[in-house]
């Protein structure tokens, strides 16, 4: 069981918390004018990386607010949290070297 | 009871307390600090089990959690019935009842014992070659047959009585295990202040200690150090000292999974006391001092029961004064195995000699033995063991400067204790993903790089040397201390003396002489592999690991291959000619040993696994005959049967008196959201398909919400209370799955949209009053409402109160009559509900339930999210253009609607059957197909997704999915059933009654 950190209330465990899918993953301001392909990228491709994932949390059992969360997926640790609507952070900012990790822009 | 084999003097046995218990029906005498295995020992006794394939006689081998053999069910009446437990870790009380098991019609005479004849028939994959088919003989000959014959012990069949509790911990340090390294390692942890908990399997702390003798620490005798160590953690208040506990889970992020037996050991459990407590521990750091696990050495006959690891003997003489044989025969490859030797020559044991593989073995172990002048034999095999239920003696063979074995003699023993070096226990640090090192020169996988806050020390480092152990865990406790935030202070390096640590070994198949067969060399003695098994399925092709385990079933089952994974690794790389490392080592997997299903589940079972949820009416449809079914966590009102009524009859009677005069029905589980601000209206534009700035306030719209893939996920009505004021409802198990999709979009698509959300569902409770007489009765108590069809039309609200209290009022109608919804404060439910019902009695109505409300909407042609849609449903699927809001520029799904696949010509499409025979009442889920019978493997046109017996139209009546259907209608399709059979039924419309909605607006 993961122990994450909302950003709002702190550390608590997984159990109040509901997965959301992959993070920063926008919905076009006007889909009505994005093409086929386009709009079927954001409705089902995902990046489902071996490693580094940006990844939206809920803290459904507390204060009920969506979240985003840099987590590795091999080892599982939690990098660093933050609040929707901010920007994806550096792998600077997350103390990773560049070379480790590949971000899918 | 003659106890030739109990000596007075042991670490962990209390001799004024005798206990009698009883194995396969006779009784045995033992002590308090007795486990079952040192008991039967002690009284000669070394038979305890039957192998799992092959029945051989099997006595003990080990000591601890890792005994494959001797494998025990406890049973203690009333449902208290635990399977495969092993003897070496059951303690014992007075009365103890424990029985052998896998044998038949006893241990000593056991007729599966015919299958060891037929071993070369039952070797490696000899499920997967056998058992390929016919179909029909699994289910009468191979099933029973094999379950009968092969496998362990029985599951109990009664419910579990015992409670189990569950307890949620953080700590600065977790240590894991409580031997020599981990106590040393919580006594400087514990001294810098932090929280710290320790957990140890056994019921005396120690570990490997409690069977050293001879041993000095700092000056002091081993054993008390040790009470001396103990004591000082007692005295720590924020040291919690957890025995009888097995970290048996390492998961993310040091959260470890800990399971505490509390009663288990005890004669008479007091009541109420929970047998187990699941602990679930979240450490800053944790420290693993789990130890090593000796290795059996792999020869023929070296599972007849008197073999034994020779720490094993050992422990079994210094912790409990259990004489494992009086004539014993020690065949090492180790240091270690010398002291078991000298020890037990010391309680009287004759050491007939010391076999060492080595050929010029040296150090302190061996030079005491010499000096004792034990004979030793060095270059020396076991190559053959001899005794039916118990061995008598052993063939010894010398290895030549060519490797060359050959025959020397047959020496006489009743016991042989065996030793191939140490394993260190990586379970846990391979659970926490770490990576594991091979220290070649040692033949053993060691800690390598740690993926966690964790470090292990001591053995299970492969540290065996017991000064370095000590002063391991000095330093790792200090250090882990240190990490969470605390200053530690350092212990001066302990002094140790006369400890004769293991310090070589060795894995796979001891040398044989040349021609000679492997024979019965046992590598998986839980598994009953052996060395040919292993051999042939590299021979068949099976080069990984992993797949020479699933194939052979090495290192599989409750055991994990704790004492075998390394002689099987060994084997396997030498047969296919590569080294250890390369050909890998098979996932540790947890439970480190099996957990009880109860302490898993915890307090949640039986009416306590999920919550339940009663609307503010069922105790007044209790009381009146209701039987429930679940909808959700809800219990609904299913029907309410008069006297003698089936299901069947009590929803007919209740449809047709809907239809003729009025119902009444309990609708409070429905989903409710409120939904306020100055953009509801707009957050309702996006989130539903239909358009709500125009809704005026008192209006009411039925509203159909899609997924972003544009699937039908969920409808409703909703009502416009104020110009900033919605009241949505949803279905009743939809209702968390909304509001958590409207969240979602709400926080983070929609952010600049000023509306709040709030699930109102337990703050209403709503009574369907529905049928041609509705109107009459709910006037009467309705004051300042006018119910008149002209000021209220169908589908329109208004707020103000039923008797006397505040009510939303909905007319609105889910079964196509005239209906209205009563919307009033959960605590007021019931009493309108009562008003209601005296009311509705006079005019011959009646309550009804979840399936006659089901009929009633099926005849209109009604959805219902979740039963005639399945996720991937259109609202053009559905016939249902009409929710589109087309003039509106987006709404969620929207998009995904004109994508080329949502507007084929074949899409599945809502529609209605008419069975040819009007009695046939198709199974739901039944298949659509063309034609009668249709050819194998052709593709059904749809499915069945509703189907009734209907009272108003007298004949059954049909909702199905149907490729194309609206395109054809009046066709004849075929409905298949389970007797193989496909009836017929014509396409029709959904919509079954009142298709002009005449009644509605009544
Ligand atoms: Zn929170």
């Amino acid at each position: 069981m993961l122990l994450i950190d909302c950003p709002h209330c702190g550390p608590r465990p997984e159990l109040e918390f509901r997965y959301g899918g992959e993070a920063h993953v926008a919905r076009p301001a006007e889909p009505a004018t994005v093409d086929d392909a386009q709009w079927m990228a954001f409705l089902y491709l995902r990046s489902n990386p071996k490693g580094l994932h940006f990844e939206r949390w809920r803290h459904m059992s507390g204060c009920g607010r969506f979240f985003n969360c840099a987590r590795d997926t091999v080892s599982d640790k939690i990098l660093k949290t933050y609040p929707a609507g901010q920007a994806r952070p550096s792998l600077e900012a997350l103390g990773l070297a560049p070379v480790d990790h590949e971000v899918r822009a | 009871m003659s106890s030739a084999y109990r000596l007075p003097h042991a670490t962990c046995i209390d001799y004024t307390k005798p206990l009698r218990f009883t194995f396969d029906g006779k009784s045995y005498q033992g002590f308090h600090g007795d486990t079952v295995a040192s008991a039967l020992l002690a009284q000669g006794v070394h038979l305890m089990g039957r192998s799992f394939k092959y029945h051989r006689p099997r006595g003990v081998m080990a000591a601890g959690a890792e005994e494959p053999n001797a494998l025990l069910d406890v049973s203690r009446g009333g449902g208290r019935s635990v399977p495969n437990l092993r003897a070496t870790q059951v303690e014992l009380y007075d009365g103890l009842v424990v029985k052998s098991q896998n044998r038949f019609p006893s241990l000593r005479f056991d007729v599966g014992a015919i299958n060891d004849l037929l071993a070369p028939l039952f070797g490696a994959g000899f499920y997967y070659k056998t058992f390929m088919g016919p179909r029909k003989a699994w289910a009468h000959l191979y099933e029973p047959v094999i379950r009968h014959a092969a496998g362990l012990g029985h599951a109990p069949s009664k419910p579990d009585p015992d409670t189990y509790a569950n307890q949620f911990a953080h700590c600065d340090v977790l240590i894991v295990g409580g031997g020599a390294a981990g106590l040393a390692a919580a006594l400087s942890a514990g001294r810098s202040g932090a929280r710290v908990i320790v957990a140890d399997e056994q019921a005396q702390w120690g570990g490997g200690l409690l069977a050293e003798r001879g041993v000095e620490i700092d000056g002091q005798p081993v054993q008390a150090w040790l009470a001396q160590t103990v004591r000082a953690l007692q005295a720590m208040p924020h040291v919690r000292l957890l025995s009888r506990t097995t970290a048996f889970g390492y998961f993310q992020q040091n959260f470890i999974g800990l399971v505490e037996r509390l009663t288990d050991h005890l004669a008479h459990p007091p009541q109420g006391q929970p047998r187990e407590r699941l602990w679930q521990v979240r450490a800053k750091r944790v420290i693993l001092a789990t130890g090593a696990i000796e290795r059996p050495l792999v020869f023929s006959g070296n599972d007849r029961p008197g073999v034994m690891l020779a720490g094993a003997a050992r422990q079994f003489l210094n912790r409990y004064g259990a004489l494992v044989g009086k004539s014993v025969l020690v065949f090492t490859a180790d240091d270690a195995a010398y002291q078991a030797a000298i020890d037990l020559a010391q309680a009287g044991a004759t050491v007939m000699a010391i076999v060492d593989l080595r050929e010029n073995p040296q150090g302190p172990g061996i030079e005491a033995a010499r000096a004792l002048s034990l004979p030793v034999l060095t270059s020396h095999v076991v190559i053959e063991t001899f005794g039916r239920l118990r061995i008598n003696a052993a063939a010894l063979g010398r290895i030549g400067p060519d490797g060359d074995v050959t025959p020397v003699k047959i020496e006489q023993c009743d016991a042989l204790l065996m030793s191939g070096g140490f394993t260190p226990s990586v379970h846990l640090f391979s659970q926490s993903r770490g990576k594991l090192h091979y220290d070649a020169d040692r033949q053993i996988f060691v800690p390598g790089i740690s993926a966690q806050q964790e470090c292990s020390i001591g053995a299970a480092k492969g540290t065996f040397a017991l000064q370095e152990s000590v002063q391991e865990g000095f330093a790792a406790g200090a250090e882990a201390a240190e990490q969470a935030g605390f200053k530690s202070q350092t212990i001066a390096p302990s002094r140790v003396r006369h400890d004769v640590p293991s310090c070589a070994g060795f894995s796979g198949a001891v040398p044989r002489p040349k021609g000679q067969r492997a024979g019965k060399a046992f590598v998986d003695f839980q598994n009953d592999v052996k060395v040919t098994d292993i051999i042939s399925a590299t021979q068949e092709g099976f080069k990984s690991i992993e797949h020479v385990k699933r194939y052979t079933t090495t290192g599989m089952a409750t055991d994990q291959g704790k004492t075998s994974n390394m002689n099987a690794l060994a084997v396997a790389a030498d047969a296919l000619g590569r080294t250890i490392p390369d050909v890998g080592l098979t996932t540790f997997r947890m439970p480190y040993t099996p957990v009880t299903f109860g302490s898993i589940a915890g307090l949640a079972r039986g009416d306590l696994f999920d919550p339940v949820r009663k609307t503010p009416i069922h105790g007044w449809a209790q009381h009146h005959g209701a039987l429930f079914e679940d909808v959700g966590l809800w219990k609904r009102a299913h029907y309410f049967p008069q006297k003698g009524e089936s299901l069947h009859q009590a929803v007919l009677r209740e449809c047709r008196t809907v239809r003729s005069k009025a119902g009444l029905f309990d609708a409070s589980t429905l989903g409710k959201i409120e939904i306020v601000g100055p953009d509801a209206a707009e957050f309702l534009n996006r989130l539903y398909t239909n358009a709500w700035s125009k809704l005026a306030v008192g209006r009411c719209r039925y509203g159909v919400m899609l997924n972003e893939q544009g699937f039908v996920m969920d409808d409703g009505v909703i009502g416009r209370l104020a110009d900033e004021r919605f009241h949505v409802t949803t279905t009743t198990t939809g209702a968390p799955r909304v509001l958590a999709h409207m969240e979602d979009y709400l926080q983070t698509e929609f952010p600049e949209l000023d509306v709040w959300l709030t699930s109102t569902t337990e703050q209403w409770a709503v009574i369907a009053v529905q049928g041609p007489l509705a109107r009459q009765i709910l006037q009467p108590f309705v004051t300042d409402i006018d119910l008149s069809p002209d000021a209220m039309p169908h589908m329109s609200v208004r707020t103000g109160h039923i008797c006397g209290v505040e009510t939303r009022l909905f007319r609105v109608s889910f079964t196509g009559e005239l209906g209205f919804e009563v919307n009033v404060p959960s605590g007021q439910g019931r009493m309108v509900w009562e008003a209601l019902w005296a009311e509705a009695e006079k005019h011959g109505a009646c309550a009804y339930g979840t399936e006659a409300m089901h009929v009633l909407r099926a005849e209109k042609g009604f959805i219902i999210v979740g039963q005639d849609t399945d996720g991937t449903v259109t609202p053009a699927d559905l016939g249902m253009d009409w929710v589109i809001g087309q003039t509106k520029p987006d709404f969620v799904g929207k998009r995904s609607l004109v994508r080329a696949d949502m507007r084929k010509a074949d899409r599945p499409q809502f529609v209605g059957l008419q069975t040819h025979d009007p009695h046939f009442v198709p199974d739901e889920g039944a298949q659509v197909v063309a034609v009668a019978e249709p050819a194998t493997g052709s593709a059904a046109l749809g499915f069945v997704t509703s189907a009734y017996d209907s009272a108003t139209l007298g004949r059954s009546i049909a909702l199905a999915l149907v490729a194309n259907g609206r395109a054809r209608k009046g066709e004849t399709v075929y409905l298949t059933r389970l007797d193989g059979q496909a009836l017929p039924a014509t396409i029709v419309d959904p919509v079954f009654y009142d298709k002009e909605g005449a009644r509605l607006h009544a």
